[in-house]
């Protein structure tokens, strides 16, 4: 055998600290003299890697039209927001808001996650998709929103009765929305047209053509119905 | 276009990305560890530090260094954890101090981040400060990812020397690794976020006016600067708790695909640093293939068991985020998977029962599909070492990689590296799963329950980090059995990897003979990854059979009653 034993050999190294004195066994000794590099190395990554680094990157997004989406908003009056917050749920009749999905996050007061979220936090209900508790919850939002939409439960998709993992998902899918265009247009006396209108505004494809799915951000749409109708709010 | 098309043009746009990026970079990050020069800045930094950047190592000091830096790092990220309450940004969206962050979430955080897990057993809106985040954990994402590229790079030299002993410099590595690698990277990365919608401030809360006229604090921070070398460094640990699925982390499936990327790019990149390391492409190439086999192959499972996911149970939407849907939540889970980021655009504690088993199953591989910054190249080539001994054995050639010779001690270090993972899984989950307490701390009853926990210890002991969130860990022994799987799941593998190290370098190095197993083919591509299936196969699938594979089942024949 050709094998050579490998031991901790520290006699060759640069010994930066004379710590030798302080421990007896080689490893102890070995790892007491690298302790030293260690500490002062880790102590400049900090500066480097935790301070100088995030300000660079911060500095660099104060730039002209970055500064406002770096600040968690994405138009000039601070009225939409990359995050969605489902509008309070109002008696159908008068409910002119399009609403986003339900959040693991909404009041307890809610029906199974129909409600506002709370965005000083984020996450999702974690349910499996064999648990019975997911699928009452599931049954109960199905037939709130087809009561609410006046529509077989049938009709209501998936995105509409299921929880986001964020809990602030803003965007729902352009069928949900399609499901709402008619009571919205009822209660704002909008005609059905413009209603589509406003939702094929708010309408993203995926990125570039390929990634991700279609979306209808709820925050940039209701946004829009709220400059339509002044009186809404 | 259907939702698969657009779902499988996204898969090769991305495969076409990597691909472009494979050899500039793989090139780059082997000039990096062989070049003899030192930048000025770098020679800066040595001098503060005082360390001989000229020295060539003996595996034994390699592997003290290594630990000195991670002991060292545990210690800081704890101290600045514990002081938080006398930091600035330490607000939560409603304007409270957070204040010092509890002793066990303190200790189990800074070995989480250290060992790049990023596993986070609190939430971060209400825990973790700007400062925090910035100054203890992201440090810890680049250091972390820069020990995994150190640990693999000494492997390699072990190869390349001959009767040596020495494989290198680990301050050195440390520095270059960060300094020439990760940095530019993520500060290239971060800026494209910022550009494609990530949010960057360091205001601590911000308020939202919803449709309705009512108002809402909302959580922000600096967010892409740490969520490049989140993805970069393979480590996944949000700054907000939904992590990738919150809008302000990933706002796009733009953002999404870039996301996947940064996961993605070291890894496999670094394949092509072996391959041109050693002299021999080829050898590069068949590792890269069968990572992208076990890659590939996880995807499929995992996206068609999304798509077909229970109607009852809202059709795979739970836990997902419209933006993504299904076929960019599964590439997503995958890419987090089996690369042990951890990072998660979508809860998998919320997909199907095999859904969710693929993604376990991507971590109990041993991080090789393609495994972390580092991790996944060592790991490989442990695994290629396993390959050769026991085609070896029933062939009856010599075992032999890369003109050394694999003895008793070589196959001992290798079945170390192989074996620790499985036994703190294992023993983990089985303490676990024996203590009164635990059935209290599921959010789901039955097979998934045990799923639950079962996800976590391969999660911590693979330094992987992401959770079937359900499960409360906060408890004293679920934070302490956890951080002691990820403490020896890194550790002891990467004592063994630089012990390997240090073998093979005091070899000499042979020429191939005619009793040679040939690498660097596809026949031995295949060998490796039949190794990879093999062990983890006998390891984990009774364990597997009683957890994602019970649950299917039984779904399955539920649904065939209620129809």
């Amino acid at each position: 055998m050709n094998h050579v034993t490998t031991t901790l050999d520290h006699g060759s190294e640069a010994a930066p600290d004379a710590t030798e004195e302080a421990t007896r066994t080689p490893v102890l000794r070995g790892l007491v003299r690298q302790l030293g590099p260690a500490l002062r190395l880790m102590l400049v990554a900090t500066v480097l890697l935790g301070v100088v680094y995030p300000a660079v990157v911060w500095g660099i997004s104060r730039m002209p039209g970055l500064s406002g989406p770096a600040e968690g908003s994405v138009s000039a009056s601070g009225s939409a927001s990359l995050i969605g917050i489902d509008p309070v749920p109002a008696d159908p009749g008068a409910d002119p808001w399009f609403h986003l999905r339900p959040s693991a996050s909404a009041p307890a007061s809610a029906t199974a996650g129909l409600g506002p979220a709370d965005p000083s936090t984020s996450g999702g209900s974690n349910l499996a998709t064999t648990a019975d508790k997911l699928a009452q919850a599931v049954a109960q939002r199905r037939s709130a929103i087809a009561g609410r939409e006046g529509v077989s439960p049938a009709a209501v998709p998936d995105d509409a009765v299921t929880a986001s993992a964020s809990g602030l998902d803003p965007d729902i899918s352009p069928a949900y929305a399609a499901l709402q265009v008619p009571r919205v247009a009822r209660v704002t006396g909008l005609a059905p047209a413009q209603v589509e209108a406003l939702v094929a505004d708010a309408t993203h494809g995926r990125a570039l053509g390929v990634f991700g799915e279609p979306t209808v951000d709820t925050s940039e749409l209701n946004a829009a119905l709220a400059a339509t109708r002044p009186g809404l709010r | 276009m259907s939702d698969t098309a657009a779902g499988l043009l996204q898969l090769l746009v991305l495969l076409v990305l990597l691909a472009a990026a494979w050899r500039p970079l793989g090139d780059w990050m082997a000039r990096v560890y062989t070049a003899e020069g030192h930048w000025r800045v770098e020679r800066a930094i040595y001098r503060v530090g005082r360390v001989d950047p000229d020295s060539d190592q003996r595996a034994g000091t390699y592997a003290l260094a290594i630990l000195a830096v991670s002991f060292v790092g545990v210690l800081l990220v704890y101290l600045i954890q514990r002081v938080q309450g006398f930091l600035p940004l330490d607000g939560t969206a409603g304007g409270d101090s957070k204040g010092a962050v509890d002793p066990s979430v303190a200790f189990n955080t800074a070995i989480s981040f250290v060992t790049n897990t990023n596993w986070q057993s609190y939430v971060p809106e209400t825990t973790m400060g700007h400062v925090a985040n910035a100054a203890a954990l992201a440090v810890q994402n680049f250091v972390s990812a820069a020990v995994g590229m150190a640990v693999a790079v000494a492997l390699v030299r072990g190869f390349l020397r001959s009767r040596s002993g020495r494989i290198g410099n680990a301050w050195v590595d440390l520095v270059r690794g960060t300094v020439r690698v990760l940095v530019p990277l993520s500060v290239v990365l971060a800026i494209v976020l910022v550009a494609c919608g990530v949010v960057m401030s360091f205001r601590t809360g911000i308020t939202l006016t919803a449709a309705d006229g009512s108002t809402h604090a909302a959580a922000i921070g600096p967010v892409a600067s740490q969520e490049s070398i989140k993805e970069l460094g393979t480590n996944g640990g949000g700054i907000l708790n939904a992590n990738s699925a919150h809008p302000f982390e990933n706002p796009n499936g733009g953002t999404n695909v870039l996301e996947i990327l940064a996961m993605l790019l070291i890894p496999v990149a670094l394949t092509r640093t072996f391959g041109r390391m050693v002299g021999d492409m080829r050898q590069g190439v068949s590792l890269l293939a069968v990572m992208t086999i076990l890659w590939g192959g996880m995807l499929a499972v995992i996206w068609a068991a999304e798509a077909h996911a229970p109607a009852v149970t809202g059709g795979g939407m739970e836990g997902k985020e419209t933006r993504f849907g299904i076929p960019s939540s599964a590439l997503f889970a995958d890419s987090t998977t089996g690369t042990s980021t951890g990072a998660v655009n979508s809860l998998h504690d919320s997909y199907t029962a095999f859904g969710g088993g693929g993604t376990l199953l991507n971590m109990l591989f041993g991080e090789v599909s393609p495994g972390g910054v580092g991790t996944g190249l060592y790991s490989i080539l442990v695994i290629a070492i396993i390959a050769v001994f026991l085609a070896g054995l029933m062939v009856g050639r010599t075992p032999e990689l890369l003109g050394k010779s694999l003895g008793r001690r070589e196959v001992t270090c290798a079945a170390i590296v192989v074996l620790v993972m499985p036994a703190l899984v294992l023993l983990g989950t089985g303490a676990a799963v024996v203590l009164p307490g635990t059935s209290d701390a599921l959010t789901n009853a039955g097979p998934h329950g045990l799923s639950e926990v079962f996800y976590a210890f391969a999660s911590a002991a693979n330094n992987n980090g992401s959770a079937f969130g359900g499960l409360t860990v906060t408890s004293p022994f679920f934070q302490i059995a956890l951080g002691a799987a990820m403490l020896f799941g890194r550790f002891l593998p990467i004592l063994a990897v630089i012990a390997l190290a240090g073998l093979l370098s005091a070899q000499p190095r042979r020429e191939a003979s005619a009793g040679t197993l040939r690498t660097g083919t596809p026949l031995f591509a295949g060998l490796v990854t039949a190794t990879v299936l093999l062990v983890s196969a006998i390891t984990f699938l009774p364990a597997l059979a009683l957890s994602p594979v019970a649950e299917g089942l039984t779904a399955t024949a539920q649904i065939g009653v209620h129809q």
